[in-house]
């Protein structure tokens, strides 16, 4: 293992975390704005995708989804779900300092041993080297992919 | 990703076996989700590269149209409603802290045995940290 991430790789992982934690806020706060949504009036629903706060949230998870998949395609899954780990604790400080919300004793411990968890892996290496037998199949599957771009 | 308080305060009492049981489904559907979604990705090859090379089109082709991705894709879905369904039938303070923490460990065992990733000590801290974190965060 010695692959190591360059910067635009770091921001990558950036937008995995602060897109999924601010997308996840956006569509708390849109969907307070809505009103609870029930099996007998769904159409709230439709009324809930005019909402500004909702459309932006979505359109953040669509970007932490497309991120995260970038992130996948070069770092190890073991590497990659730490990042999205520290989302959950870019969500409680949002939800502390933008909606005001009470974070309990257990929520900053929580905090702290996530912080350390993205910590363990942030300085290690991001993809695991697999010996040439399994590296055979890469030009086939680069082959393919060229073939469906050209 | 989904959070507690977006959850509906349902609370309906089921027995213990009932409760692990819809928690477990969810966490196993969830890490076949994510070992699918990153198997798929890893035969894909770098998407930078690709994206440099046939345009985010060409990109966004590759990845739709690999069934192993579309089967992680189902399995996303497939995790989202059974949380749903948990929610609705066991104490949300419980569902959604256990399924999110038991899927991030099990994901690490998912990745070493399936996706033969060299999860070394480091990782295994993250992951139980990240575990622990993650439950009493959510919790």
């Amino acid at each position: 293992m010695k692959h190591t991430l360059t910067p635009q790789r770091y921001l990558i992982l950036l937008a995995v975390m602060l897109t999924a934690s601010v997308g996840d806020t956006l569509l708390s706060h849109g969907m307070t704005q809505v009103g609870p949504v029930t099996l007998a009036h769904l159409g709230m629903l439709l009324a809930a995708l005019r909402n500004p706060w909702v459309i932006t949230g979505i359109l953040c998870l669509l970007g932490f989804f497309a991120s995260y998949l970038t992130a996948l395609s070069w770092a190890d899954l073991t590497f990659v779900l730490p990042s999205t780990a520290f989302g959950y604790v870019v969500v409680a400080l949002l939800s502390k300092f933008w909606l005001h919300e009470t974070i309990t004793i257990y929520r900053w411990v929580g905090i702290l041993l996530i912080v350390c968890g993205v910590g363990f892996v942030a300085n290690g290496p991001s993809l695991t080297e697999h010996k040439p037998v399994l590296d055979e199949a890469a030009p086939a599957d680069e082959g393919v992919v060229t073939g469906r771009a050209q | 990703m989904i959070l507690a308080s977006q959850m509906p305060a349902v609370h309906i009492h089921s027995g213990p076996i009932e409760t692990w049981a819809a928690i477990l489904t969810v966490a196993a559907t969830a890490v076949a989700g994510d070992v699918l979604t990153a198997g798929a990705m890893r035969k894909i090859g770098d998407l930078d590269a690709i994206r440099a090379k046939a345009g985010l089109g060409g990109a966004v082709r590759a990845v739709t149209s690999s069934p192993m991705f579309l089967l992680g894709v189902l399995c996303m879905a497939v995790s989202f409603f059974s949380l749903l369904f948990t929610v609705s039938n066991v104490a949300v303070s419980l569902a959604a802290p256990a399924s999110a923490s038991l899927t991030f460990l099990g994901n690490a065992f998912a990745a070493k045995i399936f996706l033969k990733e060299n999860v070394n000590r480091r990782r295994w801290m993250a992951a139980l940290f990240v575990f622990a974190g993650v439950f009493l965060l959510a919790k």
